[in-house]
């Protein structure tokens, strides 16, 4: 059982590799105004009010990869409560990027599915 | 159960000691900014709750260090430095290889650092100089507390700043994150911790450093680059503009036939100004690493 657990744990670490960027990215294009991390962090954690798909610590390597291939960009503001806080923004390549990967994503999800449907009929 | 941010951030150090420490430093900032916010909200929107008990809920979500840590070591191989080193194998021949200096991005990175530390090296280390010197002055008031507080706080900001030069030009992987004194201690507390931090002294040491060899780098590479220029152009220079070189004494033309030495040397001169900007680029981003980044 605990092998198990492992396997559905790695299987779902390794969904989360390439679908975390497309996420932030997602984001931060509907978002009206810069967003910091732990405000990102929360935003998912309402859409995902069950088990989360990933740990939050995670998803600032991302926001830091996705900055460097200027797809986010990003500026620190002071805060009144706590530490300084970086406020990212979706560049205009990360929008033309996100269209992109939007379509390979509904390609993956349509094939992805009519395959496990097809096992379900047999 | 981890008892406050601080435990926390030693123990994603420990998971991460043997890797970069730029990467280490990144990974705390990150990791020390989320808590403390996520801390303060937390505890704001429910007065009366126990500190330990919202961290530990806290960290549940944000992860334990080791996988906090197994999330930066599978995504950093994806974030390359600013220059990569070609890995390919050099099947070109010698000519074109010493030539080839030209073309390299890290070359022409490290010879504009070279110059551009002229302008940090006025910049940064003349603020370390005249601002630690008013400043230090100024302890022996008491104002002088708070003001050498600042000073050493802007000295930090400057070496991130630095880092990120160093990083683009030079390279050489540096932090891209601050790292912020922790909260929930007095201000007292924060000073001494500041003051007593040898990274604040480190990264004065390199400021004040930066000043004497922004001056040697910058003088130094406009140098060999100004003289590798007049020596291929001078068949031009001496023979149809007639402007003589001077090689010889005041005034005085280089014989005709020497001239294709002088040419030849400024030929050779200027792809090794960009070797030795190259080496020396190296050994500067290995100093400011050892300098600048949190032990």
């Amino acid at each position: 059982m605990a092998e198990t657990t492992d396997a559905n744990k790695k299987f779902q670490k390794e969904l989360n590799s390439g679908t975390a960027a497309l996420v932030l990215l997602s984001i931060l294009a509907r978002a009206d105004e810069p967003m910091y991390g732990y405000r990102i962090a929360k935003l998912m954690e309402v859409n995902d009010e069950s088990v989360p798909m990933m740990k939050q610590g995670a998803l600032y390597p991302v926001l830091r990869s996705l900055e460097g291939g200027g797809l986010l960009e990003s500026h620190v503001d002071p805060s009144v409560s706590g530490p300084p806080r970086r406020y990212y923004k979706i560049t205009e390549t990360g929008l033309q990027v996100l269209k992109d990967w939007t379509a390979i994503w509904d390609r993956t999800k349509v094939f992805v599915d009519a395959i496990l449907r097809g096992k379900d009929d047999d | 159960m981890i008892e406050d941010v601080h435990e926390y951030l030693e123990k994603l150090k420990m998971e991460l000691k043997d890797c970069d420490p730029a990467l280490i430093q990144d990974a705390l900032s990150d990791a020390e900014t989320h808590l403390q916010t996520a801390l303060e909200e937390e505890l704001a929107g429910s007065p009366g709750a126990s500190r330990p008990e919202i961290l530990s809920h806290i960290i549940e979500k944000y992860g334990a260090p080791q996988e906090v840590a197994a999330a930066y070591l599978t995504i950093e191989p994806h974030i390359s430095p600013s220059f990569k080193a070609p890995s390919r194998r050099d099947k070109r021949s010698f000519l074109g290889k010493f030539f080839g200096v030209l073309t390299e991005s890290r070359a022409w990175g490290a010879f504009f650092y070279m110059l551009l530390a002229f302008f940090t090296g006025i910049i940064f280390g003349g603020w370390a100089i005249l601002g630690g010197i008013v400043s230090a002055g100024s302890l022996l008031f008491i104002i002088g507390l708070p003001l050498f507080g600042l000073f050493l706080l802007s000295i930090r900001g400057i070496a991130l700043l630095e880092g990120r030069i160093v990083e683009a030009l030079l390279g050489v992987r540096m932090p891209r994150r601050a790292l912020f004194l922790q909260k929930g201690f007095s201000w007292s507390d924060r000073y001494i911790a500041l003051v007593k931090d040898k990274y604040s002294w480190r990264a004065l040491l390199y400021t004040i450093l930066l000043f004497p060899l922004g001056f040697i780098y910058s003088i130094f590479f406009s140098l060999l680059f100004f003289l590798s220029l007049v020596f291929i152009t001078s068949p031009v220079l001496e023979l149809v503009l007639r402007v003589p070189l001077d090689l010889f004494g005041d005034n005085v033309f280089t014989p005709v036939w020497f001239l294709p030495v002088v040419f030849l040397a400024g030929l050779v001169l200027f792809p090794a100004t960009f070797y030795l900007a190259k080496f020396l680029g190296k050994i500067h981003g290995g100093f400011a690493k050892s300098m600048l980044v949190r032990k």
